[in-house]
């Protein structure tokens, strides 16, 4: 078996191929997530980051290329539940409680009833909201949702969290403080994460390293390695933090410097 | 203390809607004894056109006089009140409705979850249900009972009443159908993608998503039904001419209406009752249905 929690290789996307519509949104991408490394994907809208995400989950296939999840395939990766994943809404069922919310996946997977409760309080005690277990989604604040869909990624312990701008709706306080529970939940889990982001010190504070995608097609422009210890609030002050930032900045400037002189060639 | 106050709140606005129904329909009587005060004895025209209907007895009897009439012998010298006729005309009618608003539920759920489940049946049957709520009623009538009657299924015979009920279904199942239709169809493609994650079959998809998400698109559509399979029991019982229900006594009634006009108005008033609380019925489940989930402010 790898160690590679995410491994892919060579691959390309095009939707709507052969068609007058046809877009590259992917070119020729390689990448690879050693188990419990936490990896952000930054890049300007249309790069095809969330692209890159959904291939990873095989919610689609990709043109050309592979990929491996766990060693395996994706598509049997998703079939075997390896990935939890947490999307930018918290897209909570409005019907049903927070617990139950959080018991969707066990139910799906045939935990019986007892099981999936305890499992549910469990996680919602991670995320530190067991006392909302009864509770509806819309009682809750944007934040607290987000907390809830996180721990129904995690409530089968899928090793791999797939997680698509999770905090992209988030005021800057409460992004600020998801991030630092992310990190501990983390921490306890061992979880990999894979994440797209577009905010520039969200990918630094979280990352162990910062992919930077350059758009149309989706290509990787730079891979920054981060490492500034263990996290702290302190972190976001430390001037190797600025640094850090200040280096993914001119990795995504470098290609729209690029960009802009070769539309000016093209003229 | 929150609880308490909101539950006093809704005992309120219960109250309040008690207090407007009583309201409304004593305005109808109102109107209805001030037009017969003022409006032309024999009926009267605005521009030529023959608009004001005739205000003398025979053709509007008093209010009191319909009430009255509720309560006394259907025929001279039966045992049975009007009130009886009446109340047993609208149970029986009341439980065809019901057979054909519960037949119109199923045929229409099944038809929105074959829509959205496949696009194609969407494409190719979504215009020949509009077409079918064109056909008359009162074409479709003779064609069920002939159909009906030549099924011999083993110990089963047709009975006269199942069509009345079929026909309440054909027209019910319509709302259903559509209303279902964009309901299952309104998840946001973030909630379908997070079943796929799971690898979940659609079977999954349809119980855990679909079903739930369409229970707000389901329940005015569910009034719509209930309401088209009472008129559509009415309508079928008199094109077939099935005895026992509130349809017959409006058709019997009728023909006494020059010597007995009000008793034709309490078979009118005994299916406005029946739809009442078919309304009613379809309200409290949706009550019941709808607990958990969160409602727009009412003030």
């Amino acid at each position: 078996m790898s160690d590679f929690a995410v491994d892919v290789a060579g691959v390309s996307m095009v939707f709507n191929n052969g068609r007058p519509n046809q877009v590259r949104a992917i070119d020729d991408v390689s990448l690879t997530v050693r188990s419990g490394e936490f990896v952000s994907l930054i890049g300007p809208s249309g790069c095809g980051k969330s692209t890159m995400l959904r291939l990873i989950a095989n919610l689609i296939e990709p043109t050309s290329g592979s990929i491996t999840v766990n060693g395996k395939p994706a598509a049997q990766a998703r079939l075997d539940g390896d990935y939890g994943m947490a999307f930018q809404q918290a897209g909570l069922f409005e019907w049903r409680s927070v617990a139950r919310n959080v018991e969707l996946p066990l139910e799906l997977k045939s935990w019986d009833r007892a099981k999936r409760r305890e499992r549910a309080l469990e996680m919602l005690r991670l995320v530190k909201l067991d006392e909302f277990a009864d509770h509806y989604p819309w009682e809750l604040s944007g934040g607290m949702q987000q907390r809830v869909a996180i721990a129904r990624a995690l409530s089968f312990s899928p090793g791999l969290l797939l997680m698509d701008e999770p905090f992209g709706a988030l005021d800057e306080m409460t992004r600020e403080h998801m991030q630092t529970e992310l990190i501990r939940i983390c921490a306890e889990t061992g979880c990999s994460v894979v994440f797209v982001t577009h905010s520039i010190p969200e990918a630094v504070y979280l990352s162990d390293r910062v992919i930077v995608m350059s758009p149309r097609p989706g290509r990787i422009a730079a891979i920054v390695e981060v490492d500034l210890g263990k996290r702290s609030e302190d972190t976001r002050e430390a001037t190797d933090f600025f640094n850090k930032v200040t280096e993914v900045r001119e990795a995504l400037r470098g290609f729209e410097h690029t960009d802009r002189v070769i539309s000016v060639d093209d003229r | 203390m929150g609880d308490r106050q909101a539950s006093r709140a809704r005992m309120r606005a219960r109250a309040r809607r008690v207090v407007m129904f009583a309201l409304a329909l004593l305005l109808v009587c109102a109107g209805w004894e001030l037009y017969k005060m003022v409006g032309p004895e024999a009926g009267g025209k605005i521009f030529g056109a023959q608009l004001l209907p005739k205000s003398e007895n025979r053709a509007m009897p008093h209010v009191w006089d319909m009430v009255q009439r509720f309560g006394r012998p259907e025929q001279r010298g039966s045992s049975r009140t009007v009130g009886q006729a009446v109340a047993e005309g609208a149970w029986y009618t009341f439980r065809l409705a019901s057979v054909g608003l519960l037949l119109g539920v199923l045929v229409g759920m099944g038809l929105a979850i074959l829509m959205a489940r496949f696009r194609v049946v969407e494409r190719g049957l979504l215009p020949w249900l509009i077409v079918s709520q064109t056909v008359p009623l009162i074409a479709l009538a003779p064609l069920v009972v002939s159909w009906g009657g030549r099924l011999h299924i083993g110990g089963f015979t047709w009975q006269r009443w199942m069509s009345v009920s079929v026909i309440a279904a054909f027209l019910a199942f319509f709302p259903i159908a559509i209303g279902a239709l964009r309901g299952l169809t309104s998840p946001p493609a973030a909630a379908v993608e997070l079943l796929a994650s799971y690898a979940a079959p659609w079977s999954a998809t349809l119980f855990k998503l679909r079903l739930p998400a369409a229970v707000p698109y389901l329940m005015p559509a569910l009034r719509l039904a209930a309401n088209a399979a009472v008129i559509g029991t009415i309508v079928a019982e008199i094109s077939t001419g099935l005895k026992g229900g509130i349809g017959r006594l409006v058709l019997e009634y009728m023909r006494e209406a020059t010597g007995d006009p009000a008793k034709v108005f309490t078979a009118v008033v005994g299916a406005s009752v029946l739809g009442l609380v078919m309304a009613g019925l379809v309200g409290l489940l949706d009550n019941y249905v709808s607990r958990n989930r969160r409602r727009e402010a009412t003030i």
